[in-house]
């Protein structure tokens, strides 16, 4: 018994020192990975995370006092890709829930003030001075900024349409 | 059975052996369906960028008269089955499990079934191959065993790879259907001569027929009609399901194996569907394109199963009603096979040019039930035509990590569905896998799309930046006009001035 629990003992004794010895050894410092996250984000400087831009993000990010998940644009794909980066794990419910949307234009009630494509990050309203606009879904991150300056509420932010192109199987029920 | 097929079987470890069903309508020649009240012509019936319509509602078009043309490389044109009126271009409900609609064009027959004048040729083996390649191109014709690939651009791949061989797809190996079979039995020399078009126009040199032992009398017809033809073969294969899958394929009857995401044109094989091969001895031929073709109508729920010669366009109830309506509760609709066909939401949809069979399922051949916890047994992993750990895979997806699940070849799972049919805790396998391809692929695309959006902020700050410059030089360029007028009528006063006092000239210029 008295064999037993000393030669475990100095067994995890040993060991312990040698993995505290190595982790002081062959310490890495973490590399710069601000710039390299940044990088990563979409780039839209939309906002919707939060922060003032993709590089406030950024920086929340490595220092980890932001979820992973905060980038609603760049979906479970990018949250994943930076909880791999991050070597953190990803909480993906969160993300389940935010339906990815896109804005669309209410013909009847657009007033043309060209408003909302001046303020749209990636130019995907299109229109002219009076005319009806109208937003191009491909490039539509979903950030609202359109519908939050426009004077009419014409636009509004919907669920992304499901289309043969996007449409999916769902999970087996017994999942 | 011969020794050469038990050894055949021996040496086959895969597959499973589904109840045929083939004797329902085996026996039955593909008769002509009369045309329907409406066709509803789909854009998109093949793989590949949507065709674009070239006609408008309202329109009268004649038979065979182009609807749709081709836009991009991987495209096929849509024609007209028949003459009639444009009603409309919108969207329609389509043959696609989510009971989602698509664009199409609606066309209401007038009955009198006048023709555009086609092109005949009456030598098309003297046809250039790139010739050979545009006239199947505009023909529309695609892959009729059901993958609808653009069959010009799978001639087109032997100017990429050099193609040795065609191989000719007669295995027919989902249960039920039976139209090839037929195609085979009727039309052995339009299959025949089909294949040496394709063969001209890929420069291949040999072609092969393979057909499964289960069908003795289409193997009989095409030996009979390739006998003039030293450069063809005509090789039996396993009942064995899926023996149709074109990797299968080539490795059974080449003994070569198509590298993982891989072309079979890279080992120098290109493998073409029976149906296509008749299809495209008739487009060249007559010069008429691709607008009706043949259909099994079958399940147990079928008054009077058959082979239907049908207009690409027709309803699947109008199908239905013609072969005497159902007769029994039916479980499921399904077009295509009962394995790999797509689970019909409606009846209200459209023939396309991929639908090899309609089937009405009663619950007995359906299948299903509730599915239990895995045991492991590795019936699935025996079975799996790839080699792939189905049971493994599943795990890992359901346990929400498809990426894991990439890792063992969930990329090279064909969706033949024969774990899932194997599977003696029913568990649905095969929509487990459906389900993490189309989540990888809602992945791929976020990503894209997340490419797309940085371009795009780059560009719109490019622009601004672009405008900005562009004003400031608008404004300089102002500034330095106004100084410049002022400078002119500084000068002109000056010089009005000299004017009266000549001998100060000089200093004001």
């Amino acid at each position: 018994m008295l064999i037993a629990v000393t030669s475990l003992t100095l067994i995890a004794g040993c060991l312990g020192l040698i993995l505290g010895f190595a982790a002081r050894r062959f310490h890495v410092e973490p590399p710069e990975t601000v710039s390299e996250i940044e990088a990563m984000l979409p780039g839209s400087q939309c906002g919707q995370c939060g922060f003032p831009g993709c590089g406030g993000a950024a920086a929340a990010l490595a220092e980890g006092s932001a979820p992973v998940t905060l980038c609603p644009p760049g979906g479970p794909a990018l949250a994943r890709a930076l909880a791999e980066k991050l070597g953190v794990a990803a909480d993906l419910g969160a993300m389940a829930e935010h339906e990815p949307t896109i804005a669309t234009v209410r013909e009847e009630i657009c007033i043309g003030c060209t408003k909302c494509f001046k303020e749209c990050p990636t130019d995907a309203i299109q229109g002219a001075m009076k005319q009806i606009h109208s937003v191009m879904k491909e490039a539509c991150t979903g950030c609202g900024k359109c519908a939050d300056i426009c004077p009419t509420e014409a636009v509004s932010l919907v669920p992304l349409p499901t289309t043969l192109g996007n449409w999916r199987w769902r999970a087996p029920a017994c999942a | 059975m011969g020794f050469r097929d038990l050894m055949d079987e021996v040496k086959l470890r895969w597959g499973v052996h589904p109840a045929g069903h083939k004797a329902l309508t085996s026996e039955c020649a593909i008769e002509c369906m009369p045309l329907p009240e409406r066709l509803t012509l789909p854009l998109a019936q093949h793989i590949g960028a949507p065709a674009r319509p070239v006609v408008t509602p309202g329109q009268r078009v004649l038979r065979g008269q182009l609807l749709a043309e081709a836009v991009g490389a991987v495209s096929s044109p849509v024609h007209a089955p028949s003459s009639g009126r444009i009603v409309d271009i919108g969207d329609y409900p389509v043959a696609h499990p989510s009971g989602l609609t698509a664009a199409a064009i609606v066309l209401k027959p007038d009955g009198l079934d006048e023709a555009v004048d086609f092109a005949d040729c009456d030598d098309p083996h003297g046809l250039e191959p790139a010739e050979i390649a545009r006239r199947v191109a505009a023909g529309g014709v695609v892959g009729l065993g059901g993958a609808t690939f653009p069959a010009a651009v799978k001639l087109g791949l032997g100017r990429r790879n050099p193609v040795q061989t065609l191989l000719l797809n007669g295995g027919e190996c989902e249960p039920y259907l039976t139209c090839d079979d037929r195609t085979m039995r009727e039309r052995p020399e339009a299959v025949i001569d089909g294949a040496r078009l394709m063969a001209r126009a890929l420069g291949a040199e040999a072609i092969v027929i393979g057909i499964e032992r289960n069908k003795p009398a289409a193997m009989v017809a095409m030996q009979s009609a390739a006998a003039a033809h030293p450069e063809i073969s005509v090789r039996g294969l396993p009942a064995r399901y899926p023996m149709g899958s074109e990797k299968q394929l080539v490795h059974f009857l080449t003994a070569v194996e198509v590298p993982a995401g891989g072309l079979s044109a890279e080992v120098g094989v290109v493998v073409h569907n029976v149906g296509t091969a008749a299809e495209i001895s008739r487009v060249l031929r007559t010069g008429e394109p691709l607008t009706h073709r043949a259909v099994t109508v079958s399940g147990a729920a079928i008054a009077r199963p058959t082979n239907l010669r049908v207009a690409i366009g027709t309803a699947v109830s109008a199908v239905i009603a013609h072969c005497g309506g159902v007769r029994r509760d039916v479980a499921r609709y399904v077009m295509g096979g009962p394995m790999m066909g797509m689970l019909l939401p409606g009846t209200e949809v459209p023939v396309v040019k991929g639908s090899s069979g309609v089937l009405a399922l009663v619950a007995d051949e359906a299948g299903g039930g509730e599915a239990s916890p895995c045991i492991r047994c590795t019936r699935c992993a025996g079975v799996c035509p790839i080699g792939l750990l189905p049971f493994e895979m599943a795990a890992r997806i359901r346990a929400g990590k498809s990426e894991a699940a990439v890792d063992i070849g969930l990329k090279d799972c064909i969706g033949c569905g024969s774990c899932a049919y194997t599977c003696p805790a029913k568990i649905p396998l095969s929509h487990y896998f459906s389900f993490a391809k189309g989540s990888l692929a809602a992945a791929e695309r976020a990503r894209l799309k997340n490419e797309s959006i940085g371009k795009l902020t780059a560009a719109r700050s490019a622009r601004l930046e672009r405008e900005a410059q562009e004003k400031a030089e608008a404004a300089a360029r102002r500034k330095a006009e106004r100084e410049a007028a002022k400078r002119d009528a500084a000068r002109a006063v000056a010089a009005e001035a000299a004017a009266g006092r000549p001998q100060d000239s000089q200093v004001s210029a």
